[in-house]
């Protein structure tokens, strides 16, 4: 069938761009004018030291044997330790990587939310004082800088209304006089399953701001791609047609034109996922976010290559995974997508 | 009795280039469950007439007319108010008038939703049942379907169904056949003419063919840039023509061309829509035009019945 053979031409891709990013990454760390022994070996080794950290490291075999090797471990899911902590990586992850997922997720349902309907009430009120308002409310989110949005929000959210949380994933006497029991990583799920809802708002508050501010940029894009989406289906004829069948506005708008609209709703999706997942070391440190873009950036203030390739896999891996779903879920709504 | 009475219809449209005359002066009058043809070239304003009907005309157009009834209600207030249950279309193109991404049984579902109080059920009960009398039947199949999985001819009696489905007794079908082939093209015509006269219906039916008006109209409206020219039955139309566009128009058609002499297309073109005429409007591409045809709008001739616009006393050649 078309649709099984379109899913597996799509994963095979996606594998492929895995193999790619994971060689890439393989060849970045050779490149790198840092000696992972002498970080391994400590602060201020011996020459001695830094010869034992070589072999520990099995940096001498020849470089075909170290990439097999390397390629193994991370497809196991086996990415070593840090150079700095000694921890295991895939330990740190576990914690790390669910925090991040938590708030691209949540940003990028924002950026929908907020984004689609402004697209849409634009596009049916094209020219008004609503369209204009959304018209620069898109170029403003898109154009500013997102430490200062952030501060922005932190200044008025929590400084002067003083309703949202500052920083941080959970508030002290939460996490530490009764800690979740950690099963997903996701607060607001966790929360949920081990029936605290104390919790969950604890942890939805927190996760308004950075997610708000993430959510930002691929909302004025969503706005406009909807916008300019919506316009053109709805100088369509079957629009005409369906107002000739009597059918009110709010159902040809909602019902008969936005389901057209699902090709751009899910391409920004995609891209909000991304710029989330990148844009999330920034907005991680500025809301002190205990999540994969603080760990990695303080890996590579370190030059602790084992944590930047480990996360650099598993950010390609998750976006990868984001853009399968998509383009599967898109041949699913549309039905004209022709499954080439 | 008049079903549709329209006179001196005009649609005026803003434009950077200046008002466009899209419709100029129109008198159309139907009767009830009568087949009227509207005939005319490209750009005469055949469209723009069913979407004043349908109070569909594109924003700040200027929609004028003496008398705008129909059954005796007045169109110039309540267009709206009827589009879609008193008086419905079927466009031109029925690939393009289906909505591509929501299968045929929710964009029948969603129209009888609009008309009526039933449940689901009966709805779709009454789906089925309109699109099997478009001689579509498998309807619960058809109903999951979307509209690029169906042929032309299946897309337009799915379109045909639709308006039915809003309980219109009046259809306006915007060339209905134009995008089918000659054959499923007929059929769409049959089927039309069936529904006529079972259900009592009343089509004006937008035409550039002749042929369309000799196969189901009962009377037909020939329109020139916007203006009515010469309306009658149709047989007397196609027959005797009396306004020499008409005539032109019967002599353009290929059967009418004895073998292997060039068709007799017309010469010339419309005259612009920006323009205004103060003389006849066919002056400068009539074969039989005198020195009268100009200046002075022609008068009405003939009888009530069978009535054309033209200066010359013995019309068409
Ligand atoms: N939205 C619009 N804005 C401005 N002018 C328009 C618009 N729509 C139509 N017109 C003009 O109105 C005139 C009549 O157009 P209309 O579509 O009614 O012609 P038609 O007889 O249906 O032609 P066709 O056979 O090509 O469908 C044309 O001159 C056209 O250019
Ligand atoms: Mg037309």
């Amino acid at each position: 069938m078309d649709l099984v053979r379109y899913t597996l031409r799509r994963v095979f891709l996606s594998v492929f761009v895995v193999v790619g990013v994971t060689f890439l990454v393989f060849v970045v760390a050779q490149v790198v004018p840092s000696d992972p022994a002498a970080l391994y070996a400590g602060p201020r080794p011996t020459a001695e030291q830094i010869a034992k950290a070589r072999v520990t490291l099995d940096l001498d075999a020849p470089l075909p044997q170290r990439f097999v090797r390397f390629a193994t471990a991370m497809g196991t899911g086996d990415f070593g330790v840090s150079y700095k902590s000694r921890r295991l990586i895939s330990q740190d992850l576990r914690v790390y990587l669910p925090a991040t997922l938590e708030l691209a997720s949540f940003s990028t349902f924002l950026a929908l939310l907020l984004g689609i309907p402004a697209g849409v009430i634009a596009a049916a009120r094209r020219g008004s004082w609503l369209d204009r308002l959304g018209s620069l409310g898109s170029i403003l989110s898109v154009a500013m800088p997102t430490f200062f949005f952030a501060m922005l929000l932190q200044l008025v959210f929590s400084q002067w209304l003083g309703i949202l949380p500052l920083a941080g994933r959970l508030s002290q006497q939460m996490s530490i006089s009764d800690p979740l029991p950690f099963l997903t990583g996701f607060n607001l799920i966790d929360a949920v399953t081990a029936g605290r809802p104390a919790v969950f708002l604890d942890a939805l508050a927190h996760l308004i701001l950075p997610a708000l501010t993430l959510a930002a940029y691929p909302a004025g894009i969503a706005m406009r791609l909807t916008r300019a989406a919506m316009i053109e289906i709805l100088a369509g004829r079957h629009i005409v047609a369906a107002r000739a069948l009597g059918l009110s506005a709010p159902r040809i708008l909602f019902g008969h034109a936005l389901p057209n609209a699902v090709g751009p709703a899910l391409t920004v999706i995609g891209l909000s996922f991304a710029y989330a997942l990148t844009g999330a070391v920034l907005v991680e440190i500025i809301f002190a976010w205990p999540g994969l873009g603080r760990y990695v950036s303080e890996a590579i203030l370190s030059k602790d290559f084992p944590v930047i390739a480990a996360a650099t896999l598993v950010v390609t891996l998750c976006y990868v995974m984001m853009n399968l779903v998509i383009d599967l879920t898109q041949t699913l709504v549309d039905p004209r997508v022709a499954l080439t | 009795m008049t079903h549709l009475d329209i006179q001196g219809l005009s649609v005026t449209i803003p434009s950077p280039a200046g008002p466009v005359q899209a419709v100029r002066s129109i008198d159309l009058c139907i009767a009830k469950g009568e087949i009227h043809g509207l005939i005319g070239e490209s750009g005469c304003g055949k469209t723009m007439i069913g979407m004043a009907l349908l109070g569909l005309t594109p924003a700040g157009a200027q929609v004028a007319a003496r008398v705008f009834k129909f059954d005796r209600i007045d169109l110039a207030t309540s267009a709206a108010a009827l589009r879609g249950k008193r008086i419905a279309l079927i466009s031109q193109d029925p690939a393009a008038a289906l909505n591509p991404v929501l299968t045929i049984g929710r964009q029948m579902d969603d129209v009888l939703l609009t008309h009526s109080q039933q449940r689901k059920k009966d709805r779709t009960a009454a789906a089925a049942a309109l699109l099997a009398a478009t001689g579509l039947p498998d309807a619960a199949k058809l109903m999951k379907r979307y509209p690029h999985q169906l042929s032309g001819g299946m897309q337009q009696r799915v379109v045909i169904a639709q308006a039915l489905a809003t309980g219109a007794d009046f259809l306006i079908a915007d060339e209905p056949t134009t995008a089918l082939d000659v054959t499923v093209g007929a059929q769409v015509l049959a089927l039309l003419r069936k529904l006529v006269a079972d259900r009592g219906l009343t089509v004006l039916m937008i035409t550039h063919d002749m042929d369309v008006v000799a196969a189901v109209c009962d009377r037909a409206t020939v329109l020139y840039a916007g203006l009515s020219v010469e309306t009658g039955p149709a047989s007397a139309i196609l027959t005797r023509p009396r306004h020499p566009y008409t005539s032109a128009l019967l002599a353009a058609l290929p059967d009418a061309a004895p073998h292997g002499q060039k068709l007799a297309a017309i010469e010339g073109q419309i005259p612009p829509s920006t323009e205004t005429i103060s003389g006849c409007a066919f002056e400068l591409r009539c074969p039989v035009a005198t020195a009268v045809c100009h200046g002075a709008p022609p008068p009405a001739r003939g009888s009530d019945d069978h009535h054309w616009l033209c200066h010359l006393a013995e019309g068409a050649p």
